[in-house]
């Protein structure tokens, strides 16, 4: 079973996103939490490197965290999937490894 | 499942203590276990009883204590951090000669090797934190 990454900082604070998105093998399972939510958006600096991403990973990103944040859906990229904490613990079900970027 | 759960962050570093906060939640809400929740580095921040945030801010040490007594959580204080930062239960108190405790309800204070031993035990380990 492959490995759920969590990146919990914005991608315009640390480089932990891009990190993980060059290191995580084919199949891994991404998912966007806190200020990671912002990676997760569509038009900046970031997003392409993100869009060219979701070929080989599975993205999702944490609805609760992006509302706190005021980020409508809408502006998320399309293919990245936006979950509850209920998802995000059934995510932490499918993968039978989760690392945390920190 | 069963799930062990580790907190880096004080409850007013970033977000991590609410993060941990609901997913622990929703993993009992859908049936799971949590072996345990293990505090370290400045995530002991969420231990102690003295913590009084403005009536209309979140209470996270509360939330954690009130989780605890309703779902039998085992909260656990790793024991080198609490010194470094001033989390004392009545063991450590008497330990290190101070003149008081001030570890919340539902929290206790112990080694890294509870840590080790969730990762054993559990199914997943879920990081939280910086």
């Amino acid at each position: 079973m492959p490995t759920l990454h969590t990146i919990n900082k914005s991608p315009f604070d640390r480089n932990s996103l891009q990190t993980c998105l060059r290191l995580a093998n084919k199949g891994a399972a991404v998912i966007l939490i806190e200020d990671g939510v912002y990676g997760a958006m569509k038009g900046n600096t970031v997003s392409a490197t993100v869009e060219k991403a979701l070929s080989d990973l599975s993205i999702y990103v944490l609805g609760p965290d992006m509302k706190a944040r005021g980020v409508d859906e809408s502006k998320i990229i399309d293919g990245i999937k936006v979950v509850d904490y209920k998802g995000f613990v059934d995510l932490t079900v499918e993968n039978d490894k989760i690392n945390a970027w920190l | 499942m069963k799930f062990g759960i580790q907190v880096n962050e004080g409850p007013y570093n970033h977000e991590a203590s609410v993060t941990a906060l609901n997913f622990v939640r929703a993993a009992l809400e859908a049936g799971h276990e949590i072996f345990r929740v293990f505090f370290y580095h400045d995530g002991v921040n969420n231990g102690t009883r003295y913590t009084t945030p403005p009536q209309d801010d979140i209470h996270i040490v509360n939330s954690w204590s009130e989780l605890a007594e309703k779902h039998n959580l085992d909260l656990v204080v790793c024991v080198a951090a609490a010194q470094r930062r001033g989390i004392v239960d009545e063991g450590e108190q008497e330990r290190n000669g101070k003149d008081g405790n001030n570890i919340a309800p539902g929290f206790r204070i112990s080694g890294l090797g509870q840590l080790i031993e969730a990762g054993i035990q559990s199914d997943r380990l879920v990081v939280f934190g910086d």
